[in-house]
């Protein structure tokens, strides 16, 4: 019984993190009833994949800029721009796809410094200038395709956006066996990775979660990674472009978790003030941060178009939204400070499965629209409200609003955040 | 003339577990310019949040009477429909409207919604005309000097009939002709029957303009000195606002002064947007090996100026001067560069400058020497945890973990962290700004005992206080500043509450 209620208590301080990853899966759920289980068919996970693949590679750049307090409404753009330039350089110039790729994110790294250089060193909010980004990159997508599509490309470049790895067992086998061993390799990384951390956590009397919810939890992502391997295996195997992703998502992880450059972005936008007097050049960070943004636009943009097949006029139109969506849906706080790379890729699901479920209902754009909308609004209002709770005396609020007892309370002074405690000396001033 | 226009009786006012006022008693009469005197944090400004309705009728026990009438102010709009309007120390002006919009916002000129401008900006000029300031009415405000701006103020209550002006350090942030002139005001206003309370740090301003003065301290009613009853000498002034025995508050040390490690010399900042404003003015000043050196001076004497502007230009522009650690000229133009010659400065204002308030422990104490614990690349958090599990133990901070929240800690917590993040840099001079200020008496024993430590292991410790007998029970020696300048260096032996009140009130020759 103690062991529940510990669970519980922890369940309601994390409820943000919790919910995300419950409504992700209510939302799976839903859909599956609602299409008659096409939604986890064999190959419309694969489709999921491939079709989110390049919002989610926004959404880790953008939760970085997010994090550290700014915005990026120009990726769309730069992502179809940089589209337009691989097909300038493949089909008109005849590049090479191995030279193209890299000059295309260098073009990317360039378009980013050219953004970061008026944010972090001039000094003009980066909505503005992301803005401005968005026409102007658009702009020359228009000017450098003359308005018209290029295609076709080499197949070389198509499989970053639709290939597959290998079949090693040479289509004989019903499980494409390559894909097993990667999602059973990773899913036992995962969970080593995980008991070792909680293993530290314990040698430096960190607070743990409670054993019962750090075993459901693990058990769970594991079930949930090998039910996806297994999907994936019995259709075409292992996207490429689901490898590209995850190297990203764990290097990027790794990045904002346990660098240097990371810790002073999550620092400069949980106060900027204090990042500068601490004496970390806010400055380099948030101009680094705009040119990693660039390149991984870049890279979005290659996948969009290599999945096409084609580098279109409005390619990557509304991407930015979808990007800014999923970081935030995903846990960013919109005062900067606050973000997970993790949690951005569970916000992109979610808009993915909602854009996809409701593709396979028929759904026309009309209703898409309105429902990603409110799912958005739902998403950050939770947050606030969640914030506004806790602020009164954490978790505690919400037990009292359930009628439970309250855990008690893990900050030294409970029931008073610091804020409202008397200040004695500044008092009469 | 000598009718009490005010009388407050009995004004108790408790924050909860602080008494900021006790028992105040205040008498104001008709017609004449009445100043307050109390060290930061005596109760001035309570006072007059009483008196105006900022602190509403019901949060208070005592009596006011206004005209002989009783006032229950529930809001400022209450008091000001009386006539008594308060001008504080940071303007309320909105800088992108015009003079005369500024004059009557709130209070617009209009008929039935639709605003009569040609009407709002000749009252105005007939205003400005009254407090001597020749400007346009429909300049905007962001383009006259604070000087301007602080006669707008006037205006404006000016306009709102005002009978009882109650100005809260009115020359705090002006330069000697802009205070003089509006000295010179206040004595006009007052012969058109106008009644001011002035609150005030600068002693000879009080001695040229005020009729009376009322001394608080420790929120109580010390005395009121009146022009007929014998000379107001500063003196006297300065023995009613600090008068109270030192308390044993303050951990016993040996000094053990080496040799010298940080010197500065001619150092002059101007304010960051009024560039004829000197913030710091020719400044110079050492500190030692092991030695504890205090920096006093009331507000606005620019210490805190001062600090930031050596800790890597964070204030002020046009800074000039130079640094010599160990002898040698050093360039600390940015914080970086502070940091990486050895200097630190924990700020006053730790939730808006010193801690990242949504990040835990170990991560606010390992921000500003993040880079001691890159091994092969990345940041090893493991060792982190213990360097800031350390910390824990060896400062006392009151958290479960290092993993706990910086925002949900008490002050005296919250400042330990500070202080942790700043000993961690491993500095050879810490800059100590304000650092009890806001904590218990408990908590600042804590923080004395950990700066008589660091004095101990041969750091060079920089205290900068209001509280003078912070500064007597922890220092070696004290330098004072006034209006930007240094006026004093006081050996601890020859220091006296009495002795650095004059220094820090003494204008320059």
């Amino acid at each position: 019984m103690s062991a529940l209620r510990e669970s519980l208590g922890f369940l309601t301080s994390r409820l943000r993190q919790v919910g995300i990853f419950v409504a992700l899966i209510l939302i799976v759920l839903l859909f599956q009833i609602l299409t008659d289980g096409i939604l986890l068919e064999p190959q419309n996970v694969t489709n999921l994949v491939v079709q989110n693949s390049y919002i989610l590679i926004l959404a880790i750049g953008m939760v970085m800029v997010i994090i550290a307090g700014h915005i990026d409404l120009s990726v769309g753009s730069v992502a179809g721009f940089i589209g337009a330039c691989a097909g300038v350089m493949i089909v008109h110039w005849g590049w090479e796809w191995w030279l193209a790729i890299p000059a295309c994110l260098l073009v990317g790294a360039l378009v980013g410094a050219w953004q970061g250089y008026w944010i972090a060193y001039v000094g003009i909010p980066a909505f503005i200038v992301t803005l401005a980004g968005m026409l102007i990159f658009r702009g020359l997508t228009l000017i450098v395709l003359k308005n018209q599509q290029i295609t076709p490309f080499p197949g070389e470049l198509r499989a970053l956006g639709g290939g597959f790895l290998p079949d090693i067992s040479g289509g004989t086998s019903v499980l494409e066996w390559l894909t097993v061993i990667l999602g059973v390799g990773a899913t036992l990384a995962l969970v080593i990775q995980a008991v070792k951390e909680r293993r530290i956590r314990k040698k430096f009397e960190l607070e743990n979660e409670p054993m019962a919810w750090f075993v459901t939890k693990t058990a769970f992502i594991a079930l949930l990674m090998l039910t996806i391997t297994f999907l994936l295996a019995s259709y075409r195997g292992t996207p490429i472009v689901l490898i590209v992703l995850a190297v990203l998502v764990i290097v990027y992880t790794a990045l904002m978790n346990n660098s240097v450059f990371g810790r002073h972005t999550y620092a400069l936008g949980g106060n900027l003030h204090a990042a500068e007097l601490s004496g970390i050049k806010t400055k380099a960070v948030t101009f680094r941060l705009f040119v990693n943004m660039g390149v991984l636009a870049a890279l979005a943009g290659l996948v969009f178009t290599a999945r096409l097949n084609s580098a279109q006029p409005a390619g990557g139109t509304g991407f930015e939204l979808d990007a800014i969506a999923a970081a935030f849906i995903g846990g960013a706080a919109v005062t900067g400070g606050i973000g997970t790379v993790a949690g951005a890729m569970i916000g992109g699901l979610i808009m993915g499965v909602l854009n996809n479920g409701m593709s396979i209902l028929g759904l026309g754009t009309d209703y898409q629209q309105l429902i990603k909308g409110l799912v958005l609004l739902l998403a950050v209002g939770f947050d606030i409200f969640n914030k506004n709770r806790s602020g009164k005396g954490g978790g505690a609020a919400i037990f009292k609003s359930l009628k439970l007892k309250a855990p008690p309370a893990a900050d030294a002074h409970p029931g008073k955040p610091a804020d409202e405690r008397p200040v004695p000396v500044a008092a009469g001033q | 003339m000598n009718t009490p226009i005010l009388q407050m009786r009995g004004i108790t006012k408790t924050f909860p577990g602080v008494k900021a006022l006790q028992d105040v008693t205040l008498q104001v009469n008709g017609g004449e310019v009445h100043a307050i005197c109390g060290e930061n944090g005596a109760g001035k400004s309570t006072l007059m949040k009483v008196l105006s309705g900022v602190y509403p009728h019901s949060s208070f026990d005592g009596d006011i009477l206004f005209e002989n009438e009783p006032c229950n102010f529930s809001s400022i709009s209450d008091s000001e429909k009386r006539g008594i309007v308060i001008i504080h120390q940071e303007l309320a002006l909105s800088p992108y409207l015009s003079i005369a919009e500024n004059i009557y916002l709130g209070n617009e000129q209009a008929k039935r919604g639709w605003v009569n401008w040609r009407k709002t900006n000749l009252e105005a000029a007939k205003l400005l005309a009254r407090v001597g300031l020749s400007e346009n009415p429909v300049t905007p405000v962001q383009h006259i000097s604070v000087g301007k701006q602080q006669l707008v103020e006037i205006a404006k209550a000016l306009s709102k009939e005002v009978k009882l002006l109650i100005l809260d350090e009115p020359t705090a942030a002006l330069n000697d002709e802009d205070s003089s002139h509006l000295l010179d005001l206040i004595l006009h206003l007052k012969g058109q029957g106008v009644t001011s309370i002035i609150i005030s740090h600068k002693l000879n301003e009080i001695r040229k303009i005020a009729d009376a003065v009322t001394i608080i301290r420790d929120g109580k009613t010390i005395e009121t000195l009146r022009l007929g009853d014998g000379e107001i000498t500063q003196e006297r002034i300065i023995r009613g606002m600090v008068g109270r025995d030192l308390e044993s508050l303050y951990p016993d040390r040996e000094p053990r002064i080496g040799e010298e490690v940080l010197r500065i010399e001619d150092w002059s900042v101007r304010h960051p947007q009024d560039y004829s404003r000197m913030v710091v003015n020719n400044a110079s000043f050492n500190v030692r090996k092991g030695e504890v050196v205090g920096l006093a001076g009331l507000m606005g004497a620019g210490r805190t100026e001062l600090a930031m502007s050596v800790f890597g230009r964070s204030y002020g522009t046009a800074t000039s001067g130079k640094v010599f650690k160990h002898g040698t000229e050093i360039n600390t133009s940015t914080v970086s560069d502070a940091i990486k010659h050895g200097i630190a400065y924990a700020t006053e204002d730790r939730k808006l400058y010193g801690l990242n308030l949504i990040e835990d422990i170990k991560r606010n104490v390992s921000m500003a020497a993040l880079r001691k614990l890159v091994k092969g690349g990345w940041v090893d958090k493991n060792q982190e945890t213990v360097v800031a599990n350390d910390y824990r133990k060896s400062m006392n901070i009151k958290a479960p973990s290092v993993a706990a929240i910086t925002g949900k800690l008490s002050g005296g917590n919250q400042q330990k962290v500070v202080l942790s993040k700043w000993m961690f840099s491993d500095p050879d001079v810490l800059i100590l700004d304000e650092p009890t200020r806001g904590i218990d008496v408990g908590a600042k024993f804590e923080i004395y005992t950990i700066i008589a430590k660091l004095a101990a292991e041969g750091k060079a410790v920089i205290v900068i206080s209001s509280e003078l007998p912070e500064l007597l029970g922890i220092c070696d020696r004290i330098y004072t500043l006034s209006a930007g300048h240094i006026t004093g260096e006081v050996p601890i032996a020859e220091a006296s509450q009495e002795t650095l009140m004059q220094y820090m009130t003494k204008e320059k020759e």
